[in-house]
């Protein structure tokens, strides 16, 4: 089957996309700071588990995201971008990553917003995500041939691993995002 | 208004992942350009010579799609908080005061020490709460949602004990 994204001049031409990619980071860096999500409080208060702002809008944007995503696949406009990995890799880094975000108190998206809010200690923890990814690209090559690059699994998505069409998925996860949203705001949350 | 529903801002992220999809052919991400840039970094100190590390074949450094979303998501931050009148500097926040003191030095520490395992981290696992949480979780990718999942187990057993919750 072949699938592509509909505009292949507009994808081809280079200071277009950086002009697209600048539009988009700026609508980006307004949701993530309305939202409150470039906040340490409010990530420190999800990670407390006593404030929910994170999961409401991650959570929204990926049932609103998957939804316009597959239905436009659908329709031939855009194509999807998955990939597989080493899970053992995976797993390691995002626990890793975890103990970062506690201790930082912002996403890497979100420290950028944080220093646009005036937030200047997220500049010292972006200064520390560049050291971070720098040391990982010196100790890559150990890495991937260690026990941490094992482990790819067979399909890159849920949908293609169970053999189902991905509304089959879709739509149990949005009934259960919502019922999660309910539930939190009937508990005060 | 300085804040709005989680929900809409959330819904505004996922029409905005249907635009880099369709005008980009591209996910929404943020740590490849964090990598790039480090790249960029190591390759004017060292005169180009690191351009021989295999990382940098994979993930070349130089500033591309990503790289201005990211520059971008430093202006959005800005104008929303500016606009709504709630632009202020600051470098230690309240909850960390109140936890762990007013020191300055101590703030700067921590975050440069969360900021490297984040940057590590997203690195192995292939991307950051962006690329893994929102496209990969949106696209149901199987790795990105395994990621999530340890994301958030490590993040809230670590805060926990940093607050003094549990342990």
């Amino acid at each position: 089957m072949t699938e592509g994204g509909r505009f292949p001049s507009l994808h081809g031409n280079r200071q277009v996309q950086l002009a697209i990619g600048l539009a988009i980071g700026i609508a980006f860096g307004f949701l993530l700071q309305k939202g409150g999500v470039s906040r340490y409080d409010i990530i420190m208060g999800q990670l407390l588990l006593v404030d929910f702002t994170v999961l409401k809008l991650m959570f929204t944007a990926i049932v609103v995201g998957t939804i316009g995503i597959h239905a436009m696949r659908a329709a031939g406009l855009v194509r999807l971008h998955t990939w597989r990995g080493p899970m053992n890799g995976i797993i390691a880094g995002g626990l890793i990553f975890g103990v970062g975000f506690a201790v930082l108190g912002y996403c890497p998206g979100g420290s950028m917003a944080a220093l646009g809010q005036g937030s200047l200690d997220a500049l010292f923890g972006i200064l520390g995500i560049l050291a971070g990814t720098w040391i990982y690209a010196v100790t890559y090559p150990k890495i991937v041939s260690s026990f941490l690059g094992k482990g790819v699994p067979k399909h890159d998505t849920l949908p293609e691993a169970l053999g189902v069409s991905p509304w089959i998925l879709i739509i149990p996860l949005t009934v259960l995002v919502s019922g999660l949203f309910w539930a939190l705001e009937m508990a005060g949350y | 208004m300085p804040e709005w529903s989680p929900y809409l801002a959330g819904a505004g992220i996922g029409v905005l992942s249907w635009v880099a999809f369709l005008l980009s052919d591209k996910p929404l991400g943020v740590c490849t350009a964090f990598a790039k840039t480090a790249g960029m970094i190591e390759r004017k100190w060292t005169k180009g010579a690191s351009l021989e590390r295999p990382y940098w074949k994979i993930v070349p450094p130089g500033i591309d799609w990503q790289w201005m979303v990211v520059l971008g998501i430093l202006i959005g931050g800005f104008l929303s908080a500016w606009l709504s009148g709630t632009f202020m500097p600051d470098l230690v926040p309240d909850m960390f005061a109140a936890a762990f003191g007013n020191s300055a030095a101590f703030r700067i520490l921590t975050a440069i020490l969360g900021g490297l395992l984040l940057g590590f981290g997203a690195r192995m696992a292939g991307g950051c709460t962006s690329g893994n949480g929102i496209s990969g979780g949106l696209q149901l990718q199987i790795t990105s949602w395994t990621a999530v999942v340890c994301f958030f187990v490590a993040g809230i057993a670590t805060a926990m004990v940093l607050y003094g919750v549990v342990l």
